[in-house]
């Protein structure tokens, strides 16, 4: 990062904290409110976006997300329908999120299907599927995952209940973005995997096998989609319901390449998007304005588009060199 | 048939009997009766004058669908906001149909459809602009201008055009007036005619125009194109705008012919079904029309499947997904059946986000 992008940044995080604390002076419930939904929204599209980030760096795009989150969601809400265990259920989550980036791998690397159809056959296939099994009358039988309180952090004004007072499935999510961020930049896996998207042939001529790795991450990252759909239908919703991902797979995306591929940077993308998110839930909760729901409901939407125009415009932002290409040895 | 005919033929039509062998696995799975589910959906779809008027009428917008993706598809380009150009599309098709009254047939329904047509060819001229000017991939946009315009014409059909006649609660329109109503011949909505006229058209711009030779050089390789001096910036944003006033179509002929009004929620999943036909078809717009009217069959039988044999009527959507699979991944269906293999069937897009 440049020093000049540095001091944009500090910059920006400096006037964010303070508009958080006039707003918390203000109204601390709202706040406080409008900020945990912020990072509970956030969570769900880190997932992703990490699911994302691991596959377009080895190469491949994955645009099937939004049907991973889906298909996921459904296996841990009927698993833990039926044995009555949350932790269960998002294994099962985690175990459909595998197999479906193990499939979307066997299309888009295997196979050469065209990535971005791999992906979409995933989105339709996950869509009929869930419609086709989805019985009304099955419920979750037991609660949601609730709040863990960390100690005294928990009772930190603000910072506690948004940061440190939050279900299991949350923290682990923060735990795995410091191990995707070290797995990426700071072993040889993360270097043969930036390597396999940059360059395959060179990375084949020093002796990585591409397409096994490239299967092996898309698998891999699956299983975050995968747990993606545990935390939806286990800790977000405490249910499932038709299309339950509601275009946040795609948000996913967004949020990627707004954070140009890293977690950290996707994870502040992520935030800024669940705040969105947030917010509208909150504008619609207690009618602050006279604007139709709908309106406010495009707001997310219409941000992502702007940030995707801005982000190409701008050209800051650059793919790896070989991405959407399939791999056909030399 | 002549080889190269069955060459062309062999992985949609394959593609669809193993779509078909394994939702028959899936019927058994819950317990029903495979051939009784097909036989009550093929008799839903063909079975009489009111079942082939059904299949037709579903099949219709559809065509549209497909041939949306495909155009786009011949420019290198994915457009799968097919859902949200057909919503803007059916709900300024209807708000002219019963907005405007006492205006002749042969005035009011062209400007009903054209309206519709320039709706959704704005809605997706967005996404080519953002393409052209910025890098903004087209998926990423269209995506979100399907919820964009999910939104707008929710809050359309429940505010502003709410049909307030006796106790309505639902966000719809008011009907529209017979004269922007498209009639039927018999079995036959007129609709389709117009569908398959279009498709014929679609054709003959991309097959046999220089327009229609641009698009295609764009999306077999859009630098050779650029260097030899095409505005490929330019194809990239019209293709778009053509694609979305396809859908478009396909939306007001919906709410013009179907449904007699635009009602929230009604056309769902529409915009994804153009997908799964403009691959089963190749892209190729004459192709449409028989992988539209396969599809359209499906769903216009799917309602008396359930009522026969109990077999929820998802299971269709499932089939599509199967046979987007088979058809995205010809490689499986010839191996099956030792088909040579011919790299110029598989459709590609692949690229990345931003500009390229």
């Amino acid at each position: 990062m440049r020093p000049r992008q540095k001091q944009l940044l500090y910059a920006g995080l400096t006037a964010i904290l303070i508009l958080i604390w006039i707003f918390y002076s203000a109204d601390d419930l709202q706040t406080t409110a409008v900020l945990a939904g912020t990072v509970r929204a956030a969570t769900l599209l880190a997932l992703g976006a990490m699911c994302g980030m691991i596959g377009e760096r080895s190469g491949v795009v994955n645009i099937g997300i939004e049907g991973q989150f889906l298909l996921s969601a459904f296996a841990a809400f009927t698993i833990t329908s039926m044995t009555g265990s949350l932790f269960m259920g998002t294994l099962a989550g985690v175990g459909m999120g595998l197999i479906m980036g193990w499939l979307l791998a066997a299309m888009a690397v295997g196979l050469k299907v065209d990535q971005i159809i791999a992906g979409t056959v995933l989105n339709i296939s996950a869509l009929g599927l869930t419609s086709f099994f989805y019985d009304r009358s099955r419920s979750l039988g037991i609660g949601k995952y609730t709040n863990i309180d960390l100690g005294p952090l928990a009772d930190l004004p603000l910072v506690g209940t948004v940061f440190f007072s939050r279900p299991p499935l949350t923290y682990l999510t923060m735990a795995l973005l410091v191990v995707v961020h070290i797995a990426l930049f700071r072993s040889v896996w993360g270097m043969r995997t930036r390597a396999i998207g940059e360059h395959p042939g060179a990375a084949d001529t020093v002796g990585i096998d591409v397409l096994k790795l490239r299967y092996f991450n898309v698998t891999i990252a699956g299983g975050l989609a995968g747990f993606g759909g545990s935390y939806l239908a286990l800790e977000a919703v405490g249910t499932f319901s038709r299309a339950m991902s509601g275009g946040r797979g795609f948000l996913a995306l967004a949020v990627m390449i707004f954070g140009r591929r890293t977690p950290f940077g996707a994870y502040a993308a992520a935030l800024f998007f669940g705040f969105t998110t947030a917010l509208q839930n909150q504008f619609q909760l207690n009618n602050t304005f006279d604007i139709p729901p709908q309106f406010v409901g495009m707001l997310p939407f219409v941000v992502t588009i702007v940030v995707v125009a801005l982000s190409g415009l701008f050209g800051s932002m650059r793919d790896p060199a070989a991405l959407g290409q399939s791999y056909e040895k030399g | 048939m002549s080889r190269s005919v069955f060459r062309i033929v062999a992985i949609p039509f394959m593609a669809v009997v193993f779509g078909v062998l394994i939702g028959a696995l899936l019927i058994v799975s819950q317990g029903g009766s495979p051939a009784e589910a097909y036989k009550a959906l093929l008799v839903g779809g063909l079975g009489d004058s009111d079942a082939v008027l059904r299949t037709l009428q579903k099949a219709t917008p559809l065509i549209f669908g497909g041939l949306a993706v495909a155009f786009a598809f011949k420019a290198g380009m994915f457009n799968i906001g097919g859902q949200g150009q057909l919503l803007v599309g059916a709900v300024f098709a209807a708000g002219v149909g019963f907005g405007i009254d006492g205006l002749p047939v042969l005035i009011h329904l062209p400007a009903a459809l054209i309206v519709g047509a320039v709706a959704g060819a704005l809605w997706g001229g967005i996404a080519g602009t953002l393409k052209a000017t910025t890098g903004a991939h087209e998926v990423i946009v269209t995506i979100m201008l399907n919820f964009v315009a999910g939104n707008l014409t929710d809050w359309l059909a429940a505010n502003p055009w709410k049909d307030n006649s006796g106790s309505n609660i639902v966000a719809r329109t008011p009907l529209i007036e017979n004269s922007a109503t498209i009639p039927t011949f018999g079995a036959v909505p007129v609709g389709f005619l117009l569908a398959v006229s279009v498709s014929v058209a679609c054709w003959l711009v991309l097959e046999r125009t220089s327009y229609g030779f641009e698009v295609r050089s764009v999306g077999h390789n859009r630098h050779a194109a650029q260097y030899s001096g095409m505005k490929v910036g330019w194809i990239m944003s019209s293709t778009m705008a053509v694609s979305g006033m396809l859908a478009g179509l396909g939306g007001a002929v919906e709410s013009l012919g179907v449904d007699g009004r635009f009602e929230a929620g009604v056309n769902v999943g529409l915009g994804f079904e153009g997908i799964t036909i403009a691959l089963l078809a190749r892209a190729n717009p004459l192709g449409v029309v028989p992988a539209a009217l396969l599809v359209g069959l499906m769903e216009a039988g799917a309602a008396r499947m359930q009522y026969k044999s109990d077999v929820a009527p998802e299971l269709i959507d499932v089939i599509q997904a199967l046979i987007l699979f088979f058809v995205a991944a010809p490689i499986i269906i010839r191996w099956l059946l030792r088909m040579r293999h011919d790299n110029s069937e598989q459709v590609q897009l692949g690229a990345g986000w931003g500009k390229s």
